[in-house]
């Protein structure tokens, strides 16, 4: 009975559990969506707020009618008309899709070298990759400035070892904004990688070295295949932001560098319109929108399969 | 493995951390140098840190970040293990999908569009933006990431022991303060640790929805950053890192002292 009750209690305690956080979400991250999905069919007017139409709701049907006639889709045909548009939704998807696979390249043997590394070496090595992450992101950005510079540690670095005779131009290049990009988000993909890595059943690669496999092969037909969800959650945790990075496009790409995360804020706070850079959030939105479902599938299985 | 570590290994492990260190360290050595051009070395100094002392604007946007980080830290720290325990104790209820949707979707979502969304919001509802604008902004999407380091410690965690204590006649808020909560302490903190360091190193959401009185330290780097580099930033910078840098640490000893005890309590059971 006292049983039964407590499940009953559970049942009303839980209410009020999921209620706080489920309300704040709701008002902080769902309608703040809506919102934007409206203001992008709006127009940009000299006025507080910055856009018209707005619904008055004193008005009643009349004033609904009105403000749903007001709305339309001009800044989508502007945007789509766009050529920079078009530009920053193409080398947004390169730029994320390359470095994603740069950072998959580079951070694969790193976070194998940490699953193999000694046990009681492990903890202090995980430290070590986390902590650039939670250094700061605009701290790391900035670090670059200074080495991709002309008269920079790189440049300085190169003519000293008779590399080069003229410097190099990195800085406001989109190599730099690769270089950047690879940086920055290099942990993102260690970080999962290594945990599936680590888990590796190692009898699996000791049955494999038995049966005659070189070890290039049990990697490959053993290893490889094991960390793909590592993989997967590794390369969405780059490409998503990437795709809508704006400081470092902003801080270490140049005039050529047009990725979408920095068009909106240009949209936004140089050319001062709300409601074409709400409809530049909702066209990449809806670039992303599949990648996004897929993280958060793997994300909530991950979970469900740890029960 | 049976053979120890491979060439292989430790020379991707090497080349690995100098890439992921380098910068950071240059940073740090450039900003004890005398000379003002940040490319040439002019013999050590801290004239740029005795420097920052007197910068006002500087001290008073590190004052605002300070206060937004704390008051978010704790605010998330409640809403995202409360989000956490919805996700892992209470099974399907209505709404679960949308809810759990909204918990993973800002760990990915790009910065300016919650930013951008944010703002309009609280421009809607007519809300002006400075202090605390900031501060719900921030809380909105640090809470996901405490319920997610919060989630992982609840989904591995014997049940059986909130069982008993439920069995026992314990209320479940008793069994919760008894029992659940010092076994996911160390998650909780860790995940206060990350609202707050999310929250110290926020610019774009902070930009946007900032408003005048209210300029982050961020903020403030990042309008001199754009004029290039100085070694100024170069000493805000390090002592930030310096700052993130021990608070990580300590927690990460703290915690570790606690599992361990927890492990070496679990063995003499």
């Amino acid at each position: 009975m006292r049983r039964l009750s407590a499940r009953a209690n559970d049942i009303g305690r839980s209410r009020l559990v999921v209620a706080g956080p489920y309300l704040w979400l709701l008002l902080f991250f769902l309608a703040p969506f809506l919102i934007v999905l409206k203001i992008s069919v709006s127009h940009d007017v000299i006025a507080q707020p910055p856009y018209a139409p707005v619904l008055d709701p004193s008005k009643g049907w009349a004033g609904m009618r009105e403000f749903v006639g007001g709305l339309d889709l001009q800044n989508y045909a502007y945007v789509f008309g766009d050529a920079i548009f078009h530009e920053s939704v193409l080398q947004s998807l390169v730029i994320a899709a390359v470095s994603t696979l740069i950072i998959l390249l580079i951070g694969y043997p790193i976070a194998y070298g940490m699953a193999r590394a000694p046990r009681r070496l492990r903890p202090l090595l995980l430290i070590a990759v986390i902590l650039p992450f939670w250094t700061s992101f605009l701290i790391r950005v900035y670090a670059w400035m200074g080495i991709l510079a002309r008269e920079g540690f790189l440049n300085q670095t190169l003519r000293a070892l008779g590399l080069i005779d003229e410097p190099l131009e990195l800085l406001s290049t989109n190599t730099a904004v690769y270089i950047g990009i690879v940086y920055s988000y290099l942990p993102f993909m260690v970080l999962p990688l290594y945990a599936v890595l680590e888990k590796t059943d190692e009898s699996l690669l000791e049955a494999a070295a038995d049966l005659g496999a070189p070890p290039w092969k049990s990697f490959w037909l053993v290893t490889f295949p094991l960390s793909l969800p590592g993989i997967v959650a590794g390369s969405l945790l780059c490409f998503i932001p990437a795709v809508g990075e704006f400081v470092i496009p902003d801080l270490l790409g140049g005039s050529e560098t047009l990725m979408l995360g920095k068009t909106l804020w240009t949209e936004f706070s140089v050319n001062r319109s709300w409601t074409v850079s709400a409809a530049v959030a909702v066209l990449m939105l809806i670039v992303l929108v599949g990648p996004i479902l897929v993280y958060q599938h793997m994300q909530a299985r991950s979970f469900e399969g740890g029960r | 493995m049976r053979r120890g570590m491979s060439i292989f290994n430790v020379t991707s492990l090497t080349l690995g951390f100098a890439f992921l260190y380098l910068p950071i360290v240059l940073l740090v050595v450039y900003s004890f140098n005398d000379s003002r051009l940040v490319t040439v070395w002019g013999g050590f100094s801290t004239r740029w840190y005795t420097a920052l002392l007197s910068n006002q604007q500087l001290l008073d946007a590190a004052w605002v970040t300070l206060r937004v980080a704390l008051v978010t830290a704790t605010v998330a720290t409640v809403l995202g293990t409360l989000a956490a325990l919805a996700l892992t104790r209470m099974g399907r209820f209505r709404g679960r999908t949308l809810f759990a949707g909204m918990v993973y979707a800002p760990l990915v979502m790009p910065e300016v569009i919650t930013g951008l969304s944010l703002l309009l919001l609280f421009v809607a509802i007519g809300l002006e933006r400075g202090f605390w604008t900031v501060t719900l902004a921030h809380i909105t999407f640090t809470l996901c990431f405490v319920a997610v380091v919060v989630q992982s410690r609840l989904v591995s965690f014997d049940r059986s022991l909130e069982e008993a204590a439920m069995d026992l006649g314990a209320t479940p808020l008793k069994t919760f303060l008894t029992v659940t909560l010092p076994i996911i302490s160390p998650a909780v903190a860790a995940g206060f640790m990350l609202a707050f360091t999310l929250s110290l190193d926020d610019l774009v959401i902070a930009n946007f929805t900032s408003g005048p009185g209210a300029t982050t330290l961020p903020m403030r780097i990042y309008s001199q950053v754009r004029l290039g580099v100085t070694p100024e930033i170069n000493a805000v910078c390090t002592l930030f890192i310096v700052a993130v840098t021990a608070l990580v640490l300590a927690v990460s000893l703290v915690t570790k002292r606690e599992t361990l005890a927890r492990e070496a309590a679990a063995r003499a059971m």
